[in-house]
């Protein structure tokens, strides 16, 4: 592998983790679907750089379009499709649901 | 000691990482939605992982070009393996999800916690059974008190 | 105390694989499988793609495994929602440029994933990405129209017709005397579209019956009651 290679990998690696670590820690639930599918993202380039094609272009299309879609249609169907988290208490871990009464 | 920082130590912490949060986001999140979301996540770690085990170095992709002696490939059995398994794996994500929209319709909650009180209770109605189940006396090693047939709610209506 | 006890175990699962890795040697696969497929693949089946030789060839078997996983992931799914289109008429409409952007990309998408699932031997790409992108094809009008509904039998006729035509297929490489699923009809065409025999062929059942199933499974989601 070249310098550069080893420089974008550098970057998709911090880009992932922080990402899969936002998925836990943020409010809001549509971001959360949002950061899932940069994690997807980055593996998809991941995947093109280690000489596997078939793969990235099956997380491209499976990872990051079809999976945030049934996720993002989960979560109106959910009831959690907000814009802003500001109205949910939310500390480490813990997503309080609001209107629990339906 | 610092390591150098190669390709396969960037990788791998990658691959071990996501491994790492997935679980750790399945394990602690009390909200039923990240603990799909954190499952993606840990599959995602997992997929990495088997295509790590495949890499040879200097090597193209397993496409040939032309009918000449090929040049070195990597290894496209897990390749292939990774392939099924990101299909499955958003198969097995559609059907949790679909899990917890029932969950929601039905218990009103998303909380995992919450979830399994109310379930708890539900269960132990139906059977008129009482409500203390700890775990070191599952419902199932003590007698069931016998219910008049048309007491048993075969369609799991809601009381 | 539960919180660190699963912090605890994430962390002991980190180091554990990171003391696995740590010992693999990085870069040199020990399986001698992969080159003894990649030294054999191109007379055995004729496909440019090692991988989907891999898929379809070799480990079609376990490609036949994996779809009933999806159709039963599929089923339980739409067996767990339930059948239900009493909202799908109060949804509010798209756009003008969603509903026209729609219907524009339809017939370009379905191309697009009728190529990627015909070229599967020869590029990167098949049955399973190319059935994601019929499914996503089909999706688009519906996010567009909510009031639109798929026809479910007939996706579900596509899907059991093109299930069935993978195992007659491979049913069919048994009367002729090989395997269960054993390529056959091999032409000495490496590079061509019409090459490889029948692993075409099962790549277009693969995408059909994936699209399918994701297309169904999506249009149930979407006519899934919201709560109030």
């Amino acid at each position: 592998m070249s310098e550069i290679e080893l420089w974008i990998l550098l970057l998709l690696a911090v880009t992932m983790l922080s990402a899969a670590v936002m998925v836990l820690l943020v409010k809001n639930h549509i971001a959360a679907v949002a950061a899932a599918s940069v994690v997807s993202l980055g593996l998809a380039l991941i995947f093109a750089l280690l000489r596997a094609p078939d793969v990235a272009m099956t997380e491209a299309a499976v990872g990051v379009g079809l999976s945030s879609l049934i996720l993002a249609l989960a979560l109106r169907r959910l009831g959690l499709w907000r814009l802003d988290g500001s109205k949910t208490k939310t500390n480490l871990l813990e997503h309080h649901v609001e209107n629990r009464d339906g | 000691m610092i390591p150098a920082v190669t390709p396969e130590l960037i990788l791998y912490t990658t691959a071990i990482g996501l491994i790492a949060i997935g679980l750790a986001g399945v394990v602690l999140s009390s909200h039923l939605f990240r603990m799909v979301l954190a499952l993606v996540i840990a599959e995602a770690g997992a997929n990495l992982m088997l295509v790590l085990a495949g890499y040879r170095w200097d090597a193209v992709a397993p496409i040939l070009t032309s009918r000449a002696e090929p040049a070195a490939m990597v290894d496209p059995v897990p390749q292939a393996l990774v392939l099924t398994a990101i299909v499955i794996g958003v198969g097995i994500q559609a059907l949790a999800v679909s899990i917890l929209i029932r969950i929601r319709q039905r218990f009103a909650t998303l909380d995992r916690k919450e979830a399994a009180e109310r379930m708890d209770a539900e269960i132990a109605a139906t059977l008129g059974a009482p409500r203390d189940i700890s775990q070191e006396a599952p419902l199932g090693e003590r007698p069931l008190p016998t219910l008049p047939a048309d007491q048993i709610n075969m369609r799991g209506d809601s009381p | 105390m539960g919180s660190l006890t699963g912090l605890l175990f994430a962390g002991g699962l980190g180091f554990m694989l990171l003391a696995v890795a740590s010992g693999l040697d990085f870069g040199a696969p020990p399986m001698l499988i992969g080159s003894e497929i990649q030294a054999h693949a191109p007379q055995q089946t004729g496909a440019a793609n090692i991988v989907t030789s891999v898929v379809l060839g070799y480990r079609a078997i376990d490609t036949l495994g994996e779809l009933s996983i999806l159709f039963a992931s599929a089923v339980s799914a739409g067996l767990v929602l339930g059948r239900r289109h009493t909202t799908a008429g109060t949804q509010t409409k798209g756009g003008f440029i969603l509903q026209s952007g729609g219907s524009l990309l339809f017939p370009l998408m379905m191309t697009i994933g009728f190529y990627i699932i015909f070229h599967g031997h020869l590029t990167p790409g098949g049955g399973f990405q190319g059935g994601v992108i019929l499914a996503a094809a089909f999706f688009l009008p519906l996010l567009a129209r909510p009031g639109a509904r798929l026809h479910h039998k007939s996706l579900s006729l596509i899907e059991g017709f093109a299930g069935a035509s993978f195992i007659l297929i491979g049913l069919f490489a048994m009367l002729e005397g090989k395997a269960f699923l054993q390529p056959m009809l091999i032409q000495d065409t490496l590079g061509q579209l019409v090459s490889a025999g029948t692993l075409p062929l099962l790549y277009l059942a693969v995408g059909l019956k994936v699209g399918a199933e994701l297309a169904s499974l999506l249009s149930r989601l979407i006519q899934t009651e919201a709560p109030q």
